[in-house]
């Protein structure tokens, strides 16, 4: 019978992406609901002494897959890899980052292996209760006809993801098929601390290619040339909208990052799209979903598709000129005035701060 | 060379609000558009012909209902050479894994070289159809393209990956999903209008392609994914709203700041 959470481990040069430590978190909690356990599985070329990390951040057990063909990410020896591993150990349920690798290899080894997959979610459930209270939070969903269609004991992975340009959410069941597969927003989820010392075990699992697996040419591999911040990572955003005016006024923001410890500066789409700011620093639906302990939302109105990434910060300040702007349905304090007064008083309040207590 | 092109038509998902009471998704007057992604990737089909020049052909191919004939009808209007609408009731509700089964049935019958997508569509963003119908076909994927040129019959493609591109060159028979960088559409040509109601659309149903579908792997009933439910996203309840003057206003995002230990 299909069993346990198997997390695929992403890895560029060898570094494992924050979202596949995010699922480890995300699938231990899972595993205790199902009484399964959690296996992370890392492809690569001499990648086997990164398992040790995929232990310390939950996995009980660690499928590592190395062959030089899969040293640089492509899809085809990647599904076949993936595949094999697959019939072989017969998962419950497989997770990917819902990344640019994983959105190319999930669908792709969901056909292969005929099974449903769910894509881009933003959370994930197995146990009713625990659903049922967050669709009444979240949701004004029927959860009647819910417990009627599904009943109370259901096992089943529910995929909630959003849908429509974040307008709508939906919850999605893969019930016939398994294993049962998601593709998972990052930043969504939360990693766990590391536990230290952890041990597990490191199973390595070998897949036999032909050179003509290697069905494409990379010709090319260019990195990105400026430092790309990460602003997922980033424990308070400074977020500038339409509302800040001018692009200059992002310097200002800097400012105010700048004396706030583990601050970085971030947009809405509008900004990006006018070459205010670079691309990697747009928070929203078609940006980044960030969960930041504080957010302060500087001239932003709230438009559906950036409250779909931000609005499970932490903590979020919005300064507005306009009193009824969605995003201070979302604040935890709304102020109503123009940032370009308040910001630059924000700054002398803060130096002055730090002058008092440091 | 044969480019077919895989186009969806959506809601303009900026417009879709859900009816609060019934849940449901408010269509009415909604209107319906190509996908971005999906006219990038006619734009860059119109394109690879343009350069090719030599007698080269896009089609175009989309599934949904009779009225999707709209979208395809923009297709040959902007210079798409033909057009196929797989319109059936047993095609349904199908998921994406049953919607690239039906697809690549079609293709298998209409014949292909370069196959290209959209990398997502704008109601579902799955990003899933394309890698999907690559699989089906048994040919090799090239997803998240951001530029696209050809040579005899190697296709070569700045592939975006969030942190990094690579250039991969690809054999056809082979697929793309386009971004919607890929290639700025032209507008429809005013006399490609007219003809592009006077051109036929070959319409494919389940009779046309049932030799080579299983049945029991389309539509609502086949799909391995279903709907549990669908609902709105409540707001989580607006805190406190402040109307006061600015060094007041300061006052109180420094208080916050000091009880969330930010600083």
């Amino acid at each position: 019978m299909a069993k346990d959470l198997f997390v695929i481990a992403e890895q560029r040069d060898g570094h494992i992406q924050k979202v596949s430590l995010e699922l480890l978190g995300e699938a231990t909690k899972l595993a205790k609901e199902l009484g399964e356990s959690v296996v992370g599985v890392i492809l690569g070329d001499n990648i086997k002494d990164k398992a040790q990390e995929l232990i310390e951040h939950g996995a009980e057990k660690v499928i590592v897959i190395e062959d030089p063909m899969l040293k640089e990410y492509v899809t085809e020896p990647y599904a076949k890899a993936l595949t094999a591993m697959i019939k072989e150990y017969d998962p419950n349920i497989v997770l990917f980052g819902a990344t640019s690798i994983g959105r190319d290899i999930a669908p792709r080894v969901a056909a292969r292996v005929h099974t449903g997959l769910t894509a881009d979610c933003t959370r994930l459930d197995v146990d009713m209760n625990e659903y049922f209270d967050y669709l009444h939070v979240a949701s004004n969903a029927d959860t009647k006809a819910i417990e009627a269609k599904l009943g109370m004991d259901d096992k089943t992975l529910k995929m909630t993801r959003p849908a429509f340009g974040g307008n709508v959410m939906a919850t999605i069941r893969c019930a016939d098929y398994r294993p049962q597969m998601a593709t998972v927003r990052p930043g969504v989820m939360k990693k766990l601390d590391v536990i230290e010392g952890a041990t597990g075990v490191v199973e390595e699992f070998k897949v036999e290619f032909t050179p003509e697996d290697m069905n494409v040419t990379i010709r090319e591999v260019v990195k990105a040339t400026h430092k790309a911040v990460d602003i997922t990572e980033a424990k308070v955003l400074v977020s500038g909208g339409r509302g800040i005016g001018s692009p200059e006024f992002f310097g200002t923001l800097q400012e105010v990052a700048d004396l706030i410890e583990g601050a970085e500066i971030s947009s809405s789409r509008a900004n990006v799209d006018a070459g205010w700011i670079a691309r990697d620093r747009q928070v929203g639906q078609t940006g980044k979903t960030v969960r930041p302990e504080l957010y302060i939302a500087n001239g932003i109105s709230g438009a559906i598709q950036h409250l779909a990434g931000m609005e499970n910060s932490e903590c979020i300040i919005a300064i507005n000129k306009n009193d009824t702007a969605a995003i201070f349905e979302v604040s935890d304090l709304g102020i109503v005035g123009d940032v370009k007064v308040i910001i630059p008083k924000l700054i002398d309040a803060l130096k002055a701060y730090h002058e008092a207590n440091d | 060379m044969k480019i077919v092109v895989c186009i969806k038509q959506v809601p303009d998902t900026n417009e879709v609000k859900l009816d609060p009471v019934t849940n449901r998704l408010i269509r009415d007057g909604v209107p319906s558009i190509i996908n971005h992604d999906d006219k990038a990737g006619i734009e860059a089909a119109l394109q690879l012909r343009e350069s090719l020049n030599d007698g080269s052909t896009v089609t175009v191919v989309c599934m949904g209902p009779p009225q999707a004939d709209v979208a395809l009808r923009e297709a040959l209007a902007m210079g798409c050479d033909d057009a196929y609408l797989l319109s059936a009731r047993e095609f349904g509700g199908s998921d994406t894994c049953a919607t690239a089964i039906i697809i690549s049935a079609a293709l298998k019958k209409i014949g292909y070289d370069l196959v290209i997508t959209g990398r997502q569509a704008i109601d579902g963003d799955t990003a899933q159809v394309g890698p999907q119908i690559a699989e089906n076909l048994g040919i090799p994927q090239v997803s998240y393209a951001e530029e696209v040129s050809i040579a005899g019959d190697v296709v070569t493609v700045k592939r975006q990956y969030e942190d990094r591109y690579h250039i991969i060159d690809v054999k056809t028979p082979c697929l793309l999903t386009a971004l919607a960088e890929l290639a700025e559409p032209r507008y429809m040509h005013a006399g490609l209008i007219i003809d592009a109601y006077e051109k036929d659309i070959t319409v494919m149903g389940f009779e046309d392609l049932k030799d080579s579908i299983n049945p029991d792997h389309i539509g609502l009933m086949g799909s391995p994914t279903r709907v549990v439910t669908s609902f709105g996203k409540m707001p989580k309840g607006a805190g406190t709203i402040l109307n006061v003057d600015a060094d007041e206003a300061v006052k109180a995002i420094i208080a916050k700041m000091e009880e969330r230990h930010i600083i």
